[in-house]
């Protein structure tokens, strides 16, 4: 518990640190650019416009109980993009994060603590851009959640902490073994098709629906699409194994960061 | 007083693993499949507010592994390492500026990353600028900064908050001579307010001009710890590989610690440094004619042989020296047995004060090559001033001092 408290003091210290570096790789990205930052609205403002078009527009499936709404299936996919969006951008740049500051890290002593921190923030700011556009394109269409968009905050959190456990634990053991940040390149996109994001779940064939729940992704993402789509709250229950296995995640985490921090420098 | 930092029995290994799935196999079986490759062991040392620490060795040694440690980047592998107060650490060039972003805002990530707060780095930040001394570049991107703009903005930002103990590390080498004097200037001033320096450099002059005292890093462990001087004497000998055999040091009457070096097969007689008459003298007026006559002893027989004098300050600064390969005098075909005279006559145009003579038996022009003899401190004599008009420094430059009214 005592490194718990030092690390989590050592990162209050640098909170400074921390924004300012959040700030930095945002802004950074569109620095010599002459539109700046409205590239970063850019981006996911495409993606929804391209599935609007192409789900609403071209092909038109339908989705059980959403018959009359031509904009359903527009908004399943983007739900669930928008969540994988954080989802592998977060843990992607976890995975590499030591490895593509070795030269900070070799020449400066500020808490290694800080670089998931700035890494999970600087993807949460990302994806408010996201959410602000649909729930813009939402409100815009007449189909606004109502109360149930509060439900976003707790799956937020619950993602970030999953994240989070799995990021550090892949970070920390990719600076020593190069190869996991290959294979979670790999990893990710047989994950993103494993998960119902541009398909349903109804569509799967019975034998394969009933392994559907070993994806921790599954329950999180059809908690979006029940928030963003159907407008209830999503049920509890059904995210509960995902808050326990992250919770201890966690733990494993930290406990994996601390016993290899110093062992790290060495290494890059 | 308490201590700035402590050492107490460090070493620092690094892991090797003899293939990659070693290490995974280690890491699940708990059973250790590495061999631990020491960069040095067993370093003791402490330091107080206001002393200043020159660490020298040969490249390899180990210097900037310590300094790592020290800046606590890297944790040691054995013993323990305490600081007192805040440290800064110039390791190497920069301090990881990203090249993308301008000067202001490096220098404040700088400010960050050594832990200042909001305040204090708006309090500090146009003090750097104004040290840094790079004009409009403070507001360009660091990728069109030179190596010496990168070097005055990082010490700028280091030392822009007095830290209690700085660590330098071959830095000061890269910037300007205007910039390397205010930034000793800086340095000197912080030491007198009680911080503490720690720095590694292969600029004799550097560590001798800002540390009383040193250590000298070789083959893993600290081999000398004592004064600057004796320390760099020490690094010198060990500098030239033929020497590495055989390194004595002997303590002369006056304390004063001699390192001889060298594979032997010529050796320095006799030293001494003569007048006019031909007597021999150890206090020596500023301006007179002196005569330095050597005897070299011939062991075995060589072809080529160079003879090379330097005469040092107190401090250990060269003041001068020259050799026979660049004076054109040829010594060959020497044969064992034979006594070589040599004498160099010139004015003493020193200012008081001791100065001591190296001498150096070797092929070529530097000892490098084949080192047959390395004396440091082969002769000690005094200058004193009795007859010219008082002056002050180490060299004596009268000039013709004219004045005109209009």
């Amino acid at each position: 518990m005592k490194s718990w408290s030092t690390m989590l003091a050592a990162l209050w210290r640098f909170r400074g640190f921390v924004w300012s570096s959040v700030w930095r790789e945002f802004s950074g990205r569109y620095r010599e650019s002459l539109l700046g930052l409205l590239w970063s609205i850019a981006q996911p403002l495409t993606m929804i416009v391209i599935f609007v078009v192409i789900f609403s527009g071209l092909m038109r499936p339908t989705l059980d109980g959403h018959e009359d709404n031509p904009f359903a299936f527009s908004i399943h996919v983007c739900a669930g993009v928008m969540a994988w969006t954080l989802f592998s951008d977060m843990l992607g740049r976890l995975t590499t994060m030591f490895i593509d500051r070795a030269n900070l890290i070799k020449k400066s002593t500020f808490p290694r603590i800080c670089l998931p921190a700035i890494v999970a923030l600087s993807s949460l700011l990302q994806f408010a851009i996201i959410l602000a556009l649909l729930l813009l394109f939402l409100a815009v269409i007449g189909h606004w959640p109502g109360l149930a968009i509060f439900w976003v905050i707790p799956l937020v959190a619950l993602q970030l902490a999953f994240t989070l456990a799995l990021g550090v634990l892949l970070g920390t053991a990719n600076v020593f073994f190069r190869d996991i940040g290959q294979l979670i390149s790999v990893v990710l996109q047989f994950w993103f098709w494993l998960t119902p994001i541009v398909y349903t779940t109804a569509a799967l064939p019975e034998w394969l629906r009933s392994w559907l729940p070993l994806n921790p992704m599954q329950p999180l993402v059809a908690a979006y699409q029940r928030v963003f789509l159907d407008g209830l709250s999503p049920d509890p229950m059904s995210l509960l194994p995902l808050a326990m296995m992250s919770l201890l995640l966690l733990l494993l985490a930290a406990r994996f960061f601390l016993s290899r921090v110093g062992e790290l420098v060495d290494e890059l | 007083m308490s201590a700035v930092l402590k050492l107490h029995r460090v070493g620092k290994a690094y892991r090797y693993y003899p293939s990659r799935w070693a290490r995974i196999l280690e890491w699940l079986t708990g059973l250790r499949r590495h061999r631990p490759i020491w960069v040095f062991r067993d370093v003791s040392l402490s330091m107080a507010p206001g002393e200043a620490l020159g660490i020298v060795g040969r490249n390899g040694a180990g210097k900037t592994t310590l300094l790592r440690l020290i800046a606590g980047i890297t944790p040691p592998s054995t013993g323990t390492v305490q600081t007192e107060g805040r440290v800064a650490a110039l390791l190497e060039l920069g301090m990881g500026f990203h090249p993308d972003f301008d000067g202001r805002e490096n220098a404040i990530i700088g400010c960050q990353l050594l832990g200042l707060s909001r305040e204090e780095i708006d309090a500090c930040l146009p003090e750097i600028e104004a040290f840094a001394e790079i004009g409009e570049y403070f507001e360009r991107p660091v990728r069109h900064y030179s190596s010496g703009m990168q070097m005055r903005l990082a010490f700028a930002v280091a030392t822009a908050v007095r830290p209690d103990l700085l660590i330098v590390d071959e830095a000061m080498a890269v910037g300007d001579a205007y910039f390397q004097h205010k930034s000793i200037e800086r340095i000197r001033r912080y030491q007198e307010e009680g911080m503490a320096l720690l720095l590694v450099s292969h600029d004799p002059g550097a560590i001798l001009s800002l540390c009383p005292r040193a250590i000298l890093l070789d083959e893993a462990k600290v081999v000398c710890d004592g004064t600057a001087e004796e320390v760099l004497d020490r690094y010198n000998a060990i500098l030239s590989d033929a020497g590495r055999q055989s390194v004595r040091v002997e303590r002369l009457a006056s304390g004063r610690a001699m390192t001889v070096s060298g594979s032997g097969e010529a050796s320095v007689e006799g030293i001494a440094l003569l007048d006019t008459e031909n007597a021999p003298m150890e206090v020596v007026a500023t301006g007179d004619m002196v005569r330095l006559a050597v005897d070299v002893r011939i062991n075995q027989d060589i072809d080529d042989l160079v003879f090379g004098y330097m005469i040092k300050d107190r401090l250990g600064r060269v003041m001068f020296g020259t050799n026979t390969h660049h004076l054109k005098i040829p010594i060959t075909h020497c044969r064992l047995g034979q006594l070589a005279r040599l004498g160099f006559t010139f004015p003493l145009r020193l200012g008081p004060g001791e100065y001591s003579v190296s001498t150096s038996l070797h092929v070529g022009d530097t000892h490098h090559a084949a080192n047959y003899e390395w004396k440091d401190v082969a002769l000690l004599f005094q200058v004193v001033n009795p007859r010219h008009e008082h002056f002050v420094g180490v060299c004596w430059m009268p000039p013709e001092a004219k004045l005109d009214w209009d």
